[in-house]
């Protein structure tokens, strides 16, 4: 990537790295959540459902300034975290991480819920006949069948984790081989005078990071569904 | 022995059963479609609450809304095959009969060896799912059940989704199944013709209640149940053994109650066990011994009971040795013939209009049977 600046580069790095992380974080969470959102009733269920939806209708800067009044270092979950643990959010890349994740969670848990919604039940009754009990019917049968769901969101959420500016330049600033993803480098290239041949470089390799996403996802959903038979 | 007596509510359903199934023994839920029977058998399998009730199997109580007691489906030990099969489509068919075997905490009676078997499933195991015909798929999912080790067999409607081929392709199966392995079974079905190939005993249900029960023959006599069935389909099923071939014929002679019948029932061995049908639209009934009548098969017994049928003719039910056998006759005929419980009688049947289907004396089911 010799046409790349080390600082293009650093930016590159960094937001594979960042996407990579928040999706980690988030997925098992958001499995949990559509689990949870989609086969139960309960008191709360709207109410929560609304909440994971909050980052869809929120500006991102709102979601930033929350994630640093929670987080920040004297915020009452980030104070915590310091102190418990040594982890630091603010002004880090596991903080950017964070702020795509939270972005980018809703639209991780439609994915799944749509893919939940259509395993039949019943196949989860005849486990249960067979034997195997929730969290056995679970892991054998259900995450198996909703995994398609499961991928469309992992690389939804990628993608989307990629390209988040708002909350991550206002939770942990722009700093440059820290924070600075691409559409912060991109940014920054832009308010840089001369800086459009950089902006036009880090364009195109967003471009061609989305589309490679859909791409791969595409073609493995399509290997999942042929391993089903539908 | 299984008991079961539940009730449930579900808007302006309700659902109010009981019935016993002395096992081993094949017990048929019967009735028009809506009345319940689903139901029933998901609150067997412990898949849906019921309101009160108990269900108990053998010595193990499964469900006792007064004590609270209500065991979780999957430690009930009991196997269910559906309408739809229900197989896992992300799995192999290996994967599929083997799901239910590794979750068993029991000794194994049946291991998948058998199973494939009994139900001729050995070119099938690497298959996938999608790629099996609809009668496949169901012995697959029987012997998914069977696999589980269970102590008691749900078969909701399992050839309801087949046609005419693909269900006498499965029908011999589980013949099989109740005469090799013994396992009780509970079988929900509206078409009688199964009931009479598979069923020991018949549980009459209707709007939600089962309002009659009993063994196959006896059963018949019910109005409730004859006017589900249709008139031509209502008869008996007699349990004879082959005693041999008749060699100027080419047909078996087969010992049932104290008199012996004559069919046609190819590679019949000596000795094995066939169910004979016998439909009451078929027999003829005759109150002194028949002489110089071409009819080759002719029972001697005696009347039980004769109960209207319909405005026509009368259910005529005899004895003829510890098996009851069920004529129709015109009514004029009941009059000229004093036909009465009591009488003596004698009940002629063609050859041709008997079917007969292979069946074993039922063994107990009792921890591990070896060879099954």
């Amino acid at each position: 990537m010799m046409w790349l600046s080390p600082g293009e580069i650093d930016a590159l790095h960094l937001s594979l790295s960042v996407a990579a992380r928040s999706v980690a974080f988030s997925l098992p969470l958001a499995v949990l959540l559509a689990w949870v959102l989609t086969r139960h009733r309960f008191p709360g269920h709207t109410a929560l459902d609304a909440f994971v939806h909050l980052p869809l209708v929120l500006p991102p800067v709102v979601i930033g300034y929350v994630l640093l009044l929670l987080f920040g270092a004297r915020g009452p979950i980030g104070a915590w975290l310091g102190r418990v643990f040594g982890i630091e959010l603010i002004f880090t890349r596991n903080g950017a991480a964070l702020a795509t994740a939270v972005m980018a969670f809703p639209l991780m848990v439609r994915a799944m819920r749509i893919s939940l919604e259509n395993v039949d039940r019943g196949l989860e009754e005849a486990a249960r006949t067979l034997g195997a009990g929730a969290f056995d019917r679970f892991a054998t049968i259900t995450l198996p069948l909703m995994l398609p769901g499961v991928l469309a969101g992992a690389v939804t959420a990628f993608s989307a984790a990629l390209g988040e500016f708002g909350a991550v330049i206002t939770f942990v600033s722009n700093i440059p081989g820290e924070t600075r993803t691409l559409p912060l480098a991109l940014y920054t290239a832009l308010q840089t005078p001369g800086g459009d041949a950089a902006a036009a470089r880090l364009a195109a390799i967003s471009f061609v990071l989305g589309l490679g996403g859909l791409l791969l996802s595409e073609w493995f959903a399509r290997r999942v569904r042929r391993l089903l038979g539908r | 022995m299984l008991q079961v007596a539940v009730k449930k509510i579900r808007g302006s359903f309700s659902l109010d059963a009981r019935f016993e199934l002395p096992t081993p023994g094949v017990v048929a839920l019967f009735g028009r479609s809506g009345c319940g029977k689903t139901t029933l058998v998901n609150i067997i399998a412990g898949l849906l609450d019921a309101d009160a009730g108990r269900v108990s199997l053998d010595d193990d109580v499964l469900l006792d809304t007064g004590k609270r007691l209500n065991v979780p489906a999957e430690r009930r030990r009991i196997g269910y095959v559906f309408q739809d099969a229900r197989l896992f489509p992300h799995l192999s068919v290996a994967a599929n009969l083997r799901y239910g075997e590794k979750r068993t905490a029991v000794r194994p009676y049946v291991n998948i060896d058998a199973v494939a078997d009994l139900l001729g499933l050995g070119a099938l195991m690497e298959r996938r799912t999608h790629e099996l015909s609809g009668g496949e798929r169901q012995r697959v999912a029987i012997g998914r059940a069977l696999l589980s080790q269970p102590r008691l067999l749900l078969l909701d409607e399992p050839l309801a989704s087949l046609d005419a081929a693909r269900r006498e392709e499965v029908l011999p199966y589980l013949e099989t199944l109740r005469d090799q392995l013994a396992v009780p079974m509970v079988y929900v079905s509206h078409n009688f013709d199964e009931v009479l190939r598979l069923a020991s005993h018949v549980v009459l249900m209707e709007s939600g209640h089962s309002v009659a029960g009993g063994e196959v023959a006896e059963m018949s006599l019910n109005k409730g149940l004859r006017s589900i069935i249709g008139a031509d389909a209502v008869g008996a099923v007699v349990d004879g053994t082959v005693l041999g071939l008749d060699s100027s014929s080419g047909l078996v002679r087969v010992k049932v109650g104290h008199g012996e019948l004559r069919l046609s029932a190819p590679n019949a061995a000596a000795g094995t066990r066939l169910r004979v049908q016998l439909l009451a639209r078929d027999l003829i009934v005759a109150t002194q011994a028949p002489r110089n009548v071409s009819v080759r098969n002719i029972l001697a017994g005696v009347v039980t009971s004769v109960a209207g049928d319909d405005a026509e003719s009368d259910l005529i039910a005899i004895d003829v040795g510890d098996t009851l056998i069920l004529a129709r006759v015109a009514k004029a005929a009941t009059r000229e013939l004093r036909l009465a419980p009591g009488i003596r009688a004698w009940v002629l049947v063609k050859s041709a209009s008997l079917r007969a289907h292979p069946s074993a004396p039922p063994r107990a089911i009792s921890g591990v049977r070896p060879g099954a």
